[in-house]
């Protein structure tokens, strides 16, 4: 028996192979090169493999094609995402790289050191942190790329593990208030492992059904590719249930990484335990990948079942919009808050992948693309308020930093006003595009329910303007430091195009419009 | 002159004007406000030589101009000018220069920026030119929106005894509305054929039900905005707490966004929701004129007071639009204008009163004519304006709006009328208690209450007063532009005005 090696588009999937490989470098550099190059060697390395696969990704804009054994689709939606996701994890990376406002930069310098040890506290005072974190994010962020262009449910697996466990350890690494840190570390863990078993088991009875449908002439029955999915669920069987089972499964390990309710209890803890850098890296580019791949795998799989899912999944994106901007009204800690605001973020965001229509691609992309940007510079201001025991984050420690420093208040402002969805910010614009597309496709019920909790959602927003502007400041409102290199750019580039999205969003919406076409 | 493109600069011209004011030094205050006054008035002076442009038996939209802005979803800058709108636009740029000059010192007390406060007033102007110049309505709805935020500050950062609730409670109301409409607008582009052009959409018919939401989701934003009894909580706190200049913009024409937008939006895009929702709509704005009245009686707090006053002439100016007859459409955006040079003048003098008392409770005055006579006689003057005595300009509005209504709904006429009666009581009231009367003996330890109405102060209140009384007696050059706008939204509901009565019983003598 001979085994046909399948045929590889190298070019298309160069981008992935760049930034794995970049990874596998990084690695190579922790054992060999002397430790106090390592921090910059990294640093470079993991920018210029970003920036390398960004330039590739580039100059293939108009591949469309099905790949290593039908295992890979790089299609518009593929470079598309992956190309948001290089550009958000550019940024990430920066604000990871930092070392200008804390001694040794945002992370453990040894993450095995026991909490509140000697060790511990020379470790915070003194050392460096810990450099591994570049290739963990490198591999997380090709673990991404992967993701969302996945055309089989078991690369699109591999993939869901080789993003999360990255993840999982990165949020195990900050380097002040580590017990909060590791426990955030371990309940994604958990709760994450828990989601990949979903996943998988889900595949498995997909499997099922497409082996108990019988296949077209000159095809194999059986199989977890998305074609043959969606050959099998068109083709309208008379037992559907393993169909919708598997279809529940997966998209519960799909939505538990888009953090849509009620598989969202992890995310206020683990935004607020782990590095703040590595949170904004989670709530952009893991967004991302969540939705790429949930957009794939109900437009081009279960296309066939759309009638059935609809109702469901609509409900989800309800309570996800509800609870997250319910539960947004009650937080005092500034990392919380913001987390349940992507989790609401989350519920518009399902709203427009459940839109139907092209235009609910192509929305839910630009919305995804102008979130991320928002997402990292509000992270990033977070990061520069702090005092002696590193951030501050407590809502009643921001009063009055208005006075204090106006600038970052007021880009602070300006972000918040963005995730309020006021015109002139890409957060009107995105909400706009997503409730139209849903309009479009009929789904009046979900527009309706995005509006209303527009409305609760944007009164924690204001309350941290008016603690900022109108509150005096207090004995201890702390200072707000002067931001290094890598964060100011990381800034400078989230505020920048918050504001260009806003006013000017023409290029990137049909971008993303002619970029909105599957292909199977 | 007619291809200048009057509404692009005009819009953009306080928006680069505030930027310029906003890098100016703080250590230099004094060169921040020449420069903003300085900047108004080259707005206000372009604003002139636009209306000379405008042909007054032109087209219904005129001095239009388009670009390109989302293709994707066919949103463009459009910006065009109906009578309506252009007389607005007036009433705006008159406004911010005497505002301005009005504010000279309101933030020197607080500790400030104040080429902040200058460069808000300026993107405040903008926000407000750019949302009654649009006609494209995602742009509308991008400045309706936008121009919370600048009003948010002036309340917020700047304003009296309360402000930071004032402020919130502000933006929360006015941003619920906003989302309504926001569903509103999308609903409307996703059935009107994905376009937002205001000129296309007002010519293409939605199913009955279809209209009537979306008409109650514009008329809700607008309802918040003018406001409307029971929508109109926020005003009392908002005008209370806002300095004396933001107030009086913020009731002179930001409330009037509130009717205009039902005049430009919600009557011609909606016309058989318009005719189904008016007997509601006629019935919250009588409600509004005597129930807003009987609160001003009431109030003891001055900048209240007037706010509420403001509240029950919006209840003739409801009335007057959804009467559907020309006449009573006509007085309706006379009193628009109006209302925003006697109100913005209310506010202006009882600004000064109360920086000079530092109290904005009526008890703390008393006989104070006697120690500011010409202050006491504008306040008395600007109240007069107010309860539309005949001879000020008020007064054409109020009784068009009443004749306009009568013909084809008399007892709203009547019970309108009851209003003038109230309004009478508070206006007066309000100035006997703090004009008239035996001196309050506390005024005479508040030396600033000794001096009388500065030149600029003067410079301040002049034009207005002027205006008032041209107005008053010469409304014609106003009404000759508003006229055929409203007679073409008139048309786009479907009304035609009565045939005059008289003139039916002697045909029928005649028989």
């Amino acid at each position: 028996m001979t085994i046909k090696f399948p045929d590889f588009d190298y070019a298309a999937i160069a981008p992935i192979l760049i930034v794995f490989g970049v990874a596998a470098v990084g690695i190579l550099v922790e054992a060999f090169v002397p430790k106090r190059g390592r921090y910059l060697t990294q640093l470079v390395l993991a920018l210029t493999g970003l920036v390398a696969a960004l330039v590739v990704l580039i100059t293939q804009a108009d591949t469309r094609v099905v790949t290593a054994g039908q295992a890979i689709a790089i299609d518009g939606p593929a470079l598309f995402l992956q190309g948001s996701i290089i550009v958000l994890a550019i940024m990430s990376v920066l604000l990871i790289g930092e070392r200008a406002l804390e001694k040794g930069g945002p992370f453990v310098a040894q993450a095995a050191i026991t909490v509140g040890s000697e060790d511990d506290r020379k470790q915070a005072a003194h050392a460096d942190g810990a450099t591994e974190v570049y290739p963990l994010a490198t591999f997380a962020i090709g673990g991404m790329m992967l993701f969302v262009s996945a055309n089989d449910l078991l690369t699109m697996f591999i993939a869901l593990e080789v993003l999360s466990l990255p993840l999982y350890l990165m949020c195990a690494l900050a380097r002040r208030r580590r017990l909060v840190s590791q426990e955030a570390a371990l309940k994604y863990f958990m709760l994450g492992a828990y989601a990949s078993a979903f996943f998988l088991f889900g595949v498995a009875l997909v499997y099922g059904f497409t082996a108990s449908v019988e296949a077209a002439p000159g095809r194999q029955a059986g199989g977890v590719d998305f074609a043959t999915i969606h050959a099998a669920a068109t083709a309208s069987p008379a037992n559907r249930a393993l169909l919708f089972a598997g279809l529940a499964m997966i998209a519960i390990g799909l939505l538990f990484k888009a953090a849509a309710a009620p598989f969202h209890v992890w995310t206020p803890d683990v935004y607020q335990g782990a590095p703040t850098p590595v949170t904004g890296f989670m709530a952009a580019c893991t967004k991302v990948a969540a939705f790429g791949a949930l957009l794939r795998v109900l437009y081009v799989a279960f296309d066939g079942a759309r009638w059935d899912f609809t109702p469901v999944l609509g409900a989800i994106a309800i309570l996800t919009m509800l609870v997250g901007a319910v539960l947004a009204v009650t937080q005092t800690d500034l990392k919380r808050l913001l987390a349940y605001s992507s989790i609401a973020n989350a519920g518009y965001l399902l709203v427009g992948v459940l839109a139907g229509v092209r235009g609910g691609i192509s929305s839910t992309m630009f919305y995804l693309v102008a979130y991320g940007f928002t997402v990292i510079a509000a992270f990033a201001v977070v990061t520069l308020v702090r005092d002696a025991d590193g951030e501050a984050t407590h809502l009643s420690r921001w009063a009055g930093l208005g006075r204090r420093s106006p600038v970052f208040a007021g880009v602070f402002t300006f972000i918040l006003l963005a995730f309020a969805g006021i015109p002139l910010t890409s957060g009107f614009i995105s909400k706009f595009a997503v409730f139209g597309a849903a309009l479009d496709g009929g789904q009046t019920w979900l527009v309706i329910a995005g509006v209303v909790t527009s409305m609760i959602l944007a009164f924690p927003y204001l309350r941290v303007v008016v603690m900022m502007w109108l509150s005096e400041p207090g004995e201890t409102t702390p200072t707000i430091a002067v931001p290094g290199a890598l964060t100011a750019a990381a800034l400078v580039i989230g505020v920048a195009a918050t504001l260009v999205l806003g006013v000017a969003p023409a290029p990137l919406l049909n971008l993303s419009d002619t970029a909105a076409q599957f292909i199977r | 002159m007619q291809d200048f493109p009057y509404l692009t600069v005009l819009t953009g011209l306080p928006l680069l004007g505030a930027i310029v004011v906003w890098c100016l030094p703080k250590s230099k205050p004094e060169t921040a406000k020449i420069v903003a006054l300085a900047w108004s008035l080259v707005v206000f002076v372009l604003s002139v030589v636009m209306w000379i442009a405008f042909q007054a038996g032109g087209d219904r939209l005129q001095l239009r101009e388009s670009y390109e802005w989302i293709p994707t979803w066919d949103a463009r800058f459009t910006f065009a000018v109906d009578g309506i709108a252009l007389v607005m636009l007036l009433m705006v740029t008159v406004l911010v220069p005497i505002v301005i000059l009005a504010s000279w010192h309101d933030a020197d007390k607080s500790k400030r920026s104040i080429p902040t406060y200058f460069a808000l007033l300026l993107v405040l102007e903008f926000t407000m030119i750019g949302v009654f110049a649009a006609a494209d309505i995602f742009l509308f709805y991008v400045f309706f929106e936008v121009m919370l935020v600048p009003m948010y500050f002036l309340i917020g950062s700047f304003g009296g005894h309360q402000r930071q609730y004032a402020a919130v409670k502000f933006f929360l109301y006015s941003l619920v509305g906003g989302l309504f409409m926001l569903a509103a607008v999308i609903g409307l582009w996703v059935v009107g054929g994905h376009t937002f052009d205001w000129a296309t959409l007002i010519n293409s018919d939605f199913a009955t039900n279809t209209g009537r939401w979306l008409f109650l989701g514009f008329f809700i934003a607008f309802a918040i905005k003018a406001p409307f009894f029971p929508f109109h909580t926020w005003l009392p706190d908002a005008g209370g707490a806002a300095p004396a200049g933001a107030a009086a913009l913020l009731v002179g024409v930001l409330d009037k966004v509130g009717t205009f937008g039902i005049l430009r939006y919600c009557l011609p895009l909606f016309p058989e929701a318009s005719r189904w929702f008016a007997p509601w709509a006629i019935a919250l704005a009588v409600i509004g004129i005597i129930y807003a009245a009987l609160l001003a009686i009431g109030q003891n707090d001055l900048k209240r007071l007037v706010s509420y006053t403001s509240i029950a002439h919006f209840g003739f100016i409801g009335v007057g639009i959804f009467a559907f007859t020309t006449q009573a459409g006509t007085g309706a955006v006379l009193y628009m204008l109006n209302h925003g040079l006697a109100t913005g003048l209310l506010f202006l003098v009882v600004g000064m009163l109360v920086a000079r008392r530092g109290s904005q409770n009526i008890r703390d005055f008393g006989g104070a004519g006697k120690l500011v006579p010409v202050l006491a006689g504008v306040l008395f003057f600007a109240g007069l304006a107010s309860l539309a005595l005949p001879g000020t300009a008020p007064f054409v509005s109020e009784f068009l709006v009443l004749i306009g209504t009568f013909t084809v709904n008399k007892p709203v006429a009547v019970i309108a009328t009851l209003g003038i009666i109230l309004a009478a009581a508070y206006v007066l009231w309000m100035v006997q208690r703090t004009t008239q009367g035996n001196l309050n003996p506390a005024l005479l330890d508040e030396p600033r209450m000794r001096r009388d109405l500065t030149v600029r102060e003067k410079v301040v209140v002049a034009p207005l007063i002027l205006l008032i009384l041209f107005l008053g007696f010469y409304p014609k050059p106003v009404t000759d532009v508003i006229n055929p706008a409203v007679q073409a939204t008139m048309q786009d509901v479907g009304k035609s005005d009565p045939a005059p009565i008289s003139g039916t019983t002697t045909e029928a003598a005649v028989k």
